[in-house]
């Protein structure tokens, strides 16, 4: 059994390869992450304006790219686009999927969140003098991040296991640089210690907020 | 021919979509039946996990809490690609659409098991104090006190996850699930065009979009109460 999956010799063989996989996930985590943020805040900032004809829309928005699977649009991106010249390549395509689809999600956990926070927070900072977008920055955003931040960290992990998407389009990935070393070797090794290095990165990510939720639902009942 | 016929052509075709409606029909009811399988069998086994760890044996919960841990940390993809593609070494070699139901139930687990959980331990002590006084066993207690509030609270947040996860039978067409991003990638290929695939997308909008506009609302509902 640990021949099969967990052979030294094998391991030995394939780290190099696993190891360029983990930097180009890292890379593109580091990427994506504050892509999707930065989606989701804009999407969160206009939603703040209380008015219905721009609320309406920007919620259809994001529950349509909330609708579909991440890997749809990759594949639609990747594979349909060619078809009217525009042949992006993988990571272009992984960044605007992921813009698209975990923007979404971050816009709806941060448009929650900026709902949280009582109206009386912004009568006073603009009663003040501070400008509309100052407080937004300075008074409402660091409290609704506050409100939501479990909600966030939750996102964050479903957006970093999601860059395993990237090995579908040929991105040299931990998944895709693992599944490489496994044709290589014909041994199921490389796509363990894949999982192995995913958990052991992820888990006090878990860890946490299995915390934070636990005392979030406590808190509601 | 204009810019936009041509993109109408392209992404439009309404020869291409004739063509290829039954395939994509065909791929939506396998998505669905693998998304109804995984859904069943996924919340039930987290329940059941939630209902044993709620025993207290100590050895079993670390087990359990472990358990669920790896399959939150781990990319769904990952988990699917080790049963498609590794188990074979071992002359376990299940299907596609085996080891993508698989790994979706093993996923929709450990956070149901986990959502379920949080909503049994967050059903104040008092309750259980009370239910057990008056003379009811751990069981009936469990059943008929405790779980009908914790149930409650939980429908939120396992509606989105299970949404979430549901949305992974896409997944499936890396291991050759002919669902429906699986059958409208191998119909662009046959036909050059890409009109399957916004054909894909309509049909996993038709599926989600009302599931996700549910889940919005049942949130909405919640915080009412509160």
């Amino acid at each position: 059994m640990l021949q099969t999956f967990l052979n030294p010799d094998i391991i030995k063989q394939a780290w190099p390869i696993i190891l360029a996989g983990l930097g180009n996930t890292v890379l593109l985590s580091i990427v994506v992450v504050p892509l999707g943020l930065f989606g989701g805040l804009v999407l969160a900032m206009l939603a703040s304006v209380r008015k219905p004809w721009v609320r309406w829309p920007l919620m259809a928005w994001v529950d349509f790219f909330r609708a579909f699977p991440p890997l749809v649009l990759l594949i639609f991106f990747y594979a349909g686009l060619p078809f009217v010249g525009l042949e992006l390549g993988g990571f272009a395509c992984v960044c605007i999927a992921f813009f698209l689809n975990t923007g979404a999600y971050y816009g709806e956990i941060l448009r929650a969140g900026i709902d949280s926070v009582p109206a009386g927070q912004t009568e006073a900072a603009r009663s003040t003098g501070l400008g509309r977008l100052q407080t937004m920055l300075y008074v409402v955003l660091p409290q609704a991040v506050r409100n939501v931040l479990p909600d966030l960290l939750s996102n964050t992990l479903e957006v970093v296991k999601l860059t395993a998407l990237g090995s579908v389009v040929a991105m040299p990935e931990l998944l895709f640089q693992a599944r490489q070393a496994q044709s290589l070797t014909y041994n199921p090794t490389p796509i363990v210690v894949a999982a192995l290095i995913y958990f052991v990165l992820l888990w006090p990510l878990v860890r946490l907020l299995s915390w934070l939720e636990n005392r979030a639902l406590a808190a509601l009942a | 021919m204009s810019n936009w016929d041509r993109f109408v052509e392209t992404f439009f075709n309404a020869k291409v979509m004739a063509k290829y409606l039954p395939d994509i029909a065909y791929g939506t009811l396998v998505t669905i039946e693998l998304a109804a399988l995984v859904i069943v069998t996924g919340i039930a086994a987290g329940l059941a996990l939630a209902l044993l760890r709620s025993w207290g044996i100590r050895p079993l919960n670390l087990l359990i809490v472990f358990v669920v841990d790896l399959f939150r940390a781990l990319p769904p993809l990952v988990i699917i690609v080790f049963i498609y593609f590794g188990l074979p070494a071992v002359e376990v070699a299940p299907s596609g659409f085996v080891s993508t139901w698989l790994a979706l139930a093993l996923v929709l687990t450990a956070f149901s098991e986990e959502i379920f959980w949080a909503g049994i331990t967050s059903i104040p002590k008092g309750q259980w104090e009370a239910a057990r006084s008056t003379g009811l066993s751990y069981g009936q207690t469990l059943i008929n006190v405790v779980l009908p509030q914790a149930l409650r609270l939980t429908i939120p947040p396992l509606t989105n996850r299970t949404i979430a996860i549901t949305k992974g039978t896409a997944l499936g067409t890396v291991v050759a699930v002919s669902e429906i991003l699986g059958m409208a990638s191998s119909a662009v290929s046959n036909s050059y065009n890409p009109s399957p695939l916004t054909m894909g997308a309509a049909a996993y909008l038709i599926l989600f979009f009302p599931m996700v506009v549910f889940g919005r609302w049942l949130e909405t509902k919640m915080q009412w109460k509160h």
